[in-house]
């Protein structure tokens, strides 16, 4: 029991941290909103499984992604594609040329469903395509390029690129993909609508609660011992090469965990939102997701869910009311976060808000204090090879 | 094919040719400025592209001022515009690197965000200043039309004057870097820059002109875009990508190199274009690049350093 509390929730500061987001996300917020905003809220939950995701691989990996969005948009559209084809049944697109396939491609004159849809009529094919189809794409880019040690600056140049190549490709392929548009009008799994009120909550509970899994999932990655392998990688990634350990294989790995991560949240999107497009796979979100990710603290698995909440909150407000605004504070949010608060929210809270709690309680400060010294005398024997 | 004659086919291959020149030396200008200001320093700089609007906006500015107070002057301005350009983007430059980058050289990862929302607010100051529209001077006279050396072959002066400006740009920056003392400075501080300050290099002011120099011919590329295309908030970003990629495929530190990708980039997503659809011949020209840098990261041509 003491193992499952100190590795998935991160010993009492962590618990603390999870038991106030739980109350959030859980009870203030869906009893305080009314339904279409706490959709958008869910809507924006689902950007903080990419910013979590960045936190395993920038935060922890130093290895910055600019191309998080293809995997969100991995995600996200192999769930539409499933939920397309069970809207575009042969009874309800008739007055089609051709009935049975998505509407876009009958007005792109394509009169057969192609070969990479087919597998999409199964619901369990579709969950596993979800996984499986951006851990094998992050698999491949991860292994040509950690493998030729590619690192830092070329690969966030490198992941963009790919960003832009998957963006173009969608637009451009309209009769396959449904172009710029996205695939819309996406209505039932297995006949449950996904459109009233009542799946709306469900989902939102569902997508909060498989936030919480991952968000708990990467806790343990990170305490483990891999975790530590990876932040000896970010910092000095030749003495850990040198000390006998394969670094490009464990660069790999965290990349595939990372892009599932962000699937599972393209996918949640799709069903939250209706709809999935380019507009979620190209360079400026994948960029605006790893803003989430530095406001909230790059280094917090659970600040990065209130700065992936903070900075949505604005954008709506701002881009309701003044949208010029909106650009230059995005603008100077990234240019203050990066100078000024590198550790974002988190880290402002460490700096000054625990300061002020331990101050409360000096005395279990000072036996906390105790404890962590003596976990260092013993640490470093435990590890040495 | 059989309907075309030789001749036709002729003019078909070269004004194709040509248009791919003219790719060619916009994307050369651009990625002049970013393989200084990335190769060189290493920054990422993700408002390279908003640096270039900032050059092209000066020419705006400076064809509408002349239009209305000197119109005499119309016919001459634009060259006067492209040493503002430089000046301008230059200034800005510098002041990017004294405020911004110089906390961050440390940090190349925060660098490339910090210089993405540098890049957002240009944009919005663009559409603030000069409106979400999209603008373009009025060129000189002797800007327009085309020259035609047959009968059936096209070739449009603006295009000409794009490809000479940039050959003189691309000698300029080879005199500078290669030929100067003030280069061999900027290549030692890339080199080993605590060996470099010891031998009596300000290194400092050495990464603070790299960089104004960087954006100044971002400024130029500007100048010379208004040629081809409007201006619009957002056309720099457009660039930036392709522009980065020339860099890195051409092997960050080499002015060769640089050309030489731009060249084959230009010509081979040109050529493309002729067989099958503009995107798609986007997406397999940088599909290839993107599988050409994983089998051979360091580019084409590149500086054999010890790190």
């Amino acid at each position: 029991m003491n193992f499952m509390y100190e590795r998935f929730l991160g010993g009492k500061n962590g618990a603390i941290g999870m038991a106030i987001l739980a109350v959030l996300i859980l009870i203030i917020l869906p009893m305080s909103l009314d339904l279409f905003r706490l959709n958008m809220v869910g809507k924006y939950l689902t950007y903080a499984f990419v910013a979590v995701s960045l936190v395993l691989l920038w935060g922890y990996g130093g290895i910055l992604s600019l191309g998080q969005g293809v995997f969100f948009g991995l995600g996200g559209y192999a769930m539409a594609m499933f939920l397309k084809l069970e809207a575009s049944d042969p009874i309800s697109t008739s007055i089609q040329s051709t009935p049975g396939i998505p509407d876009f491609m009958d007005w792109n004159q394509i009169t057969e469903l192609p070969w990479f849809w087919v597998p999409f009529h199964s619901f369990t094919f579709t969950l596993f395509a979800v996984i499986a189809v951006p851990a094998i794409f992050a698999f491949i880019i991860g292994y040509s390029m950690f493998k030729r040690r590619v690192g830092g600056v070329y690969f966030a140049i490198i992941t963009q690129v790919i960003a832009v190549i998957l963006t173009v490709l969608i637009v451009g392929q309209q009769g396959y993909t449904g172009g710029i548009n996205g695939i819309t009008d996406l209505k039932t799994i297995h006949g449950w609508d996904i459109r009233d009120d009542s799946s709306k909550y469900i989902l939102y509970f569902i997508n909060a609660f498989l936030l919480f899994g991952v968000i708990l999932v990467s806790r343990f990655i990170l305490t483990s011992k891999f975790g530590r392998l990876l932040l000896a990688m970010r910092d000095k990634e030749d003495r850990v090469r040198f000390s006998g350990y394969d670094v490009s294989n464990f660069k790999i790995f965290i990349f595939c965990v990372s892009a599932i991560i962000a699937a599972i949240g393209g996918a949640m999107f799709t069903l939250q939102v209706g709809f999935m497009s380019p507009s979620f796979v190209g360079i400026v979100p994948s960029i605006e997701m790893v803003i989430f990710a530095a406001v909230g603290g790059r280094m917090s698995l659970i600040g990065v869910v209130y700065g992936t909440l903070l900075v949505n909150y604005g954008k709506t407000v701002f881009s309701e009311t003044f949208p010029e605004i909106w650009l230059f504070l995005m603008g100077g949010l990234f240019i203050a976060v990066v100078m000024f608060f590198p550790n974002g929210l988190a880290g402002i809270w460490d700096k000054y808000g625990k300061t002020q709690l331990n101050r409360i309680s000096k005395m279990k400060f000072i036996s906390s204090a105790k404890a962590l010294i003596n976990s260092k005398r013993t640490s470093p024997a435990r590890d040495s090879k | 094919m059989g309907e075309y004659s030789i001749q036709e086919l002729t003019s078909i291959f070269a004004m194709q040719g040509f248009a791919g020149l003219s790719l060619f030396s916009v994307l050369l200008l651009m990625a002049l400025g970013l393989a200084i200001i990335f190769g060189q320093m290493g920054v990422i700089n993700m408002a390279h592209g908003e640096f270039m609007a900032v050059g092209a906006y000066t020419t705006y500015l400076l064809s509408v001022i002349s239009e209305t107070y000197f119109p005499s002057f119309l016919q001459y301005y634009f060259l006067f515009a492209i040493l503002a350009s430089f000046v301008i983007a230059g200034i800005l430059g510098y002041l990017t690197e004294f405020i911004l980058i110089r906390h961050l050289y440390k940090r190349p990862l925060d660098t490339l965000l910090a210089t993405w929302g540098l890049s957002l607010i240009m944009q919005q100051s663009f559409r603030s200043i000069f409106g979400a529209r999209e603008v373009s001077p009025t060129l000189p006279d002797w800007l327009m039309g085309a020259y035609q050396p047959t009968e059936s072959i096209y070739i449009p002066i603006n295009g000409m004057f794009v490809l000479g400006l940039t050959l003189v740009v691309t000698v300029g920056v080879y005199i500078l870097m290669y030929r100067s003392n003030w280069g061999l400075a900027v290549r030692a501080t890339t080199q080993n820059r605590i060996m470099s300050g010891a031998v009596g290099i300000n290194t400092k002011k050495i990464d603070r002109l790299t960089f104004a120099l960087g954006c100044g011919i971002a400024g130029i590329a500007g100048a010379a875009f208004t040629t081809i295309a409007s201006t619009g908030p957002t056309s720099g970003s457009l660039y930036i990508v392709d522009t980065f990629m020339v860099v890195v495929f051409g092997g960050a530190a080499s002015l060769f190199g640089t050309i030489a990708s731009a060249f084959t980039i230009a010509q081979a997503q040109s050529i493309l274009e002729f067989f099958i659809s503009g995107s798609m011949a986007k997406v397999l020209t940088l599909l290839t690049l993107v599988i050409i840098l994983m089998m051979r990261p360091e580019g084409l041509f590149s500086n054999k350093v010890r790190k």
